[in-house]
């Protein structure tokens, strides 16, 4: 007995770092956040309790909130499927047995590590300026670029282009899921004189449809919270016209530019709950596309 | 090769006398059943009975046709809504055996098909894939390590070892004529006994020497040449207490099978014999025994392993 507690005492001393990292920097802002959210709070003076009021102001009197849902649904609905079909595809070219395929796979992933970072979006908004990389390219071909950037109606494609570039990480995981497809059931369809096309939708869609289904969830959430690339992009503002105001742009500047932080907060718990939803969705549907070979019945 | 999923590199495949080389495998007009199964998961049975008949742009009636026709041969009706995961190894290895036959193709490729299974129900696919055989009469290439299962199965079967070929023959020419000691050593279980001899004297005085065994005439029509040969004796060839060549040895392990016993012998030199009996006699460990054969029951291969021939043709 006593020797089964000092193991358990010093099983916990091993614990206590994480134990201490989890409530005091994950826990602990996330409850307070949740206070904060039901205040009035501009972190020089006490928060100060105001129930719903900012729920109620967000959802019936703000309209840069609903702007901001405007541009993330936008974008997420562009970017997640559009990074995953570029993903694969890339998954599917190097999926080949090639001998070279780490250095591949090296080049590939390259723009996700890079991509998150300061210097790429400074870069990007570098690229699509009005004299930049991509105009002059264009102007190559006889076509008249416009301010890709500085225009409202096409900046978000920036973004999105963006987001497609950075698809190493679902594709090294898309890849190692092609790899677990036993090469038997395609010898097997070849025999039978199965089309390309037949095998792609036949075998690797439902064969990969867990990975798929992964990655998919992944990418929601990894969406819903962009956020450097559409702050150095619209420098901070979320502009031209709030087109690249992303939910976090504005939720940052509410917190840290405005020092609303109560009203942060009741944003980021409406995002938590935005992000909940589509992953509870996505696992909702699942189960009629989704195929696990060792499922229970 | 013959299913066209790799490339031949030389010669010619023929299926019915159309040379296959260059067509793809869908071309071939033959089915496979593979190992492992190669059943689609995500599909049920039906399905993955239909999915190849659908490539070919069958009429669906057809297609229920075909598929509830395999179904019924291979009594697999009930399971036909369910998945593989949901079946046993020797269900899966049927569905991969319908899925085969609905194509109803010119010929079979098996690739050995029941060495997933448990050796219960290896025996008893193997019997219905004898009857499937007997049904169906269409060519079946079978690819099997298991010698009992070639043995059983076969009308030809074709001997490789390392990508080469060995010997051609029906079961019996390989059983009765091994080209050489691969093949005798292969075919037949126990295995077959192997003696190392030397032969001595000349012309019709030549003699061999097998140390254990003593020394005995060769075969006068044998070649003159051979000065090393190895012997070959079926362990249903060795009786006790009988044979023209005879040697002592003490029983290491017998091992009773019920109709018959097989017994582990250790000659004085240390060559291992192995005899098999159907008498109800008890042999015990440690008892020395004698053992001997006629030379008639042997089998003579060269000191490179091949058969010494004795005025027989052989297949090869």
């Amino acid at each position: 007995m006593k020797n089964t507690k000092a193991r358990n005492a010093s099983g916990y001393m091993f614990l206590t770092p994480w134990l201490l990292g989890f409530f005091l920097l994950a826990i602990g802002p996330i409850l307070v956040s949740l206070y904060l959210s039901f205040t009035r709070y501009d972190m020089v003076g006490d928060p100060r309790w105001t129930g719903f009021d900012n729920y109620i102001y967000m959802f019936t009197r703000d309209r840069r909130f609903w702007k901001t849902l405007e541009v993330t649904f936008h974008y997420v609905l562009f970017a997640v499927p559009l990074r995953l079909i570029m993903a694969l595809s890339v998954a599917m070219l190097l999926d080949k047995g090639l001998r070279t395929i780490g250095l591949y796979r090296a080049i590939f992933y390259l723009p996700s590590l890079l991509g998150a970072s300061i210097a790429i979006a400074i870069l990007w908004r570098q690229l699509f300026s009005i004299d930049g990389v991509v105009n002059q390219v264009l102007a190559v071909v006889g076509i008249q670029g416009v301010g890709w950037i500085t225009n409202p109606s096409t900046s978000i494609y920036t973004l999105i282009i963006l987001a497609i570039w950075q698809f190493g990480a679902p594709m090294l995981i898309f890849l190692a899921g092609l790899r677990g497809i036993p090469r038997d059931l395609y010898e097997a369809a070849d025999i039978d004189g199965t089309s390309r096309f037949r095998k792609f939708y036949a075998i690797t869609l439902p064969m990969l449809a867990p990975v798929v289904f992964f990655n998919l969830v992944l990418q929601i959430i990894e969406a819903f919270k962009i956020f450097s690339p559409a702050f150095i992009i619209s420098n901070g503002t979320g502009g031209p016209a709030d087109s690249l105001l992303v939910y976090t742009v504005y939720l940052f500047n509410e917190a840290f530019k405005f020092f609303r932080m109560g009203y942060a907060s009741a944003l980021a718990w409406v995002l938590l709950l935005i992000i909940g939803l589509f992953t509870a969705l996505a696992f909702a549907t699942s189960k009629y596309w989704v195929h696990y070979e060792n499922e229970r019945d | 090769m013959i299913a066209g999923l790799e490339e031949i590199t030389d010669g010619t495949i023929a299926i019915n006398g159309r040379v296959v080389n260059d067509l793809p495998a869908s071309k071939r007009e033959l089915s496979m059943v593979f190992q492992s199964y190669a059943l689609y998961p995500h599909m049920t049975v039906r399905k993955n009975l239909a999915f190849g008949l659908q490539n070919l742009k069958m009429d669906r009636a057809e297609i229920e046709r075909r598929v509830d026709e395999a179904a019924r041969i291979l009594q697999i009706e009930p399971l036909l809504h369910r998945k593989p995961r949901q079946l046993s190894g020797g269900q899966k290895q049927r569905v991969a055996i319908g899925r085969s036959i609905v194509r109803e193709p010119q010929l079979f490729l098996f690739d050995e098909p029941l060495s997933n299974l448990d050796a219960e129900l290896r025996v008893q696919m193997r019997v219905e894939l004898a009857s499937l055989y007997e049904r169906l009469k269409t060519t079946m290439i079978y690819v099997t390590h298991d010698q009992v299962e070639a043995m059983t199965l076969a009308t030809r079967i074709v001997v490789l070892r390392a990508g080469r070929i060995e010997q051609v023959g029906t079961p019996e020419e390989l059983y009765t004529k091994p080209a050489n000691l691969f093949v005798a050593g292969f075919i037949g279980s126990p295995k077959i006994n192997m003696f190392d001899a030397t032969v001595t004297g000349t012309g019709a005085d030549r003699k061999l020497n097998l140390g254990d065994f003593g020394t005995y005439p060769l075969p006068p029509e044998l070649a003159e040449g051979h000065e090393r040969m190895t012997v070959c004796v079926r362990p249903e060839a060795i009786k006790l207490d009988s044979g023209s060549v005879q040697a002592e040895g003490r029983v290491r392990l017998v091992e009773y099978l019920g109709s018959e016993t097989i017994v582990h012998v250790d000659l004085p030199s240390g060559t291992p014999l192995i005899f098999q009996t159907h008498q109800m006699e008890k042999h015990r460990v440690g008892e020395v025994v004698r053992v001997g054969y006629d030379p008639a029951d042997q089998h003579l291969f060269d000191a490179d392993g091949q058969r010494l021939m004795l005025g027989e043709t052989l297949v090869a």
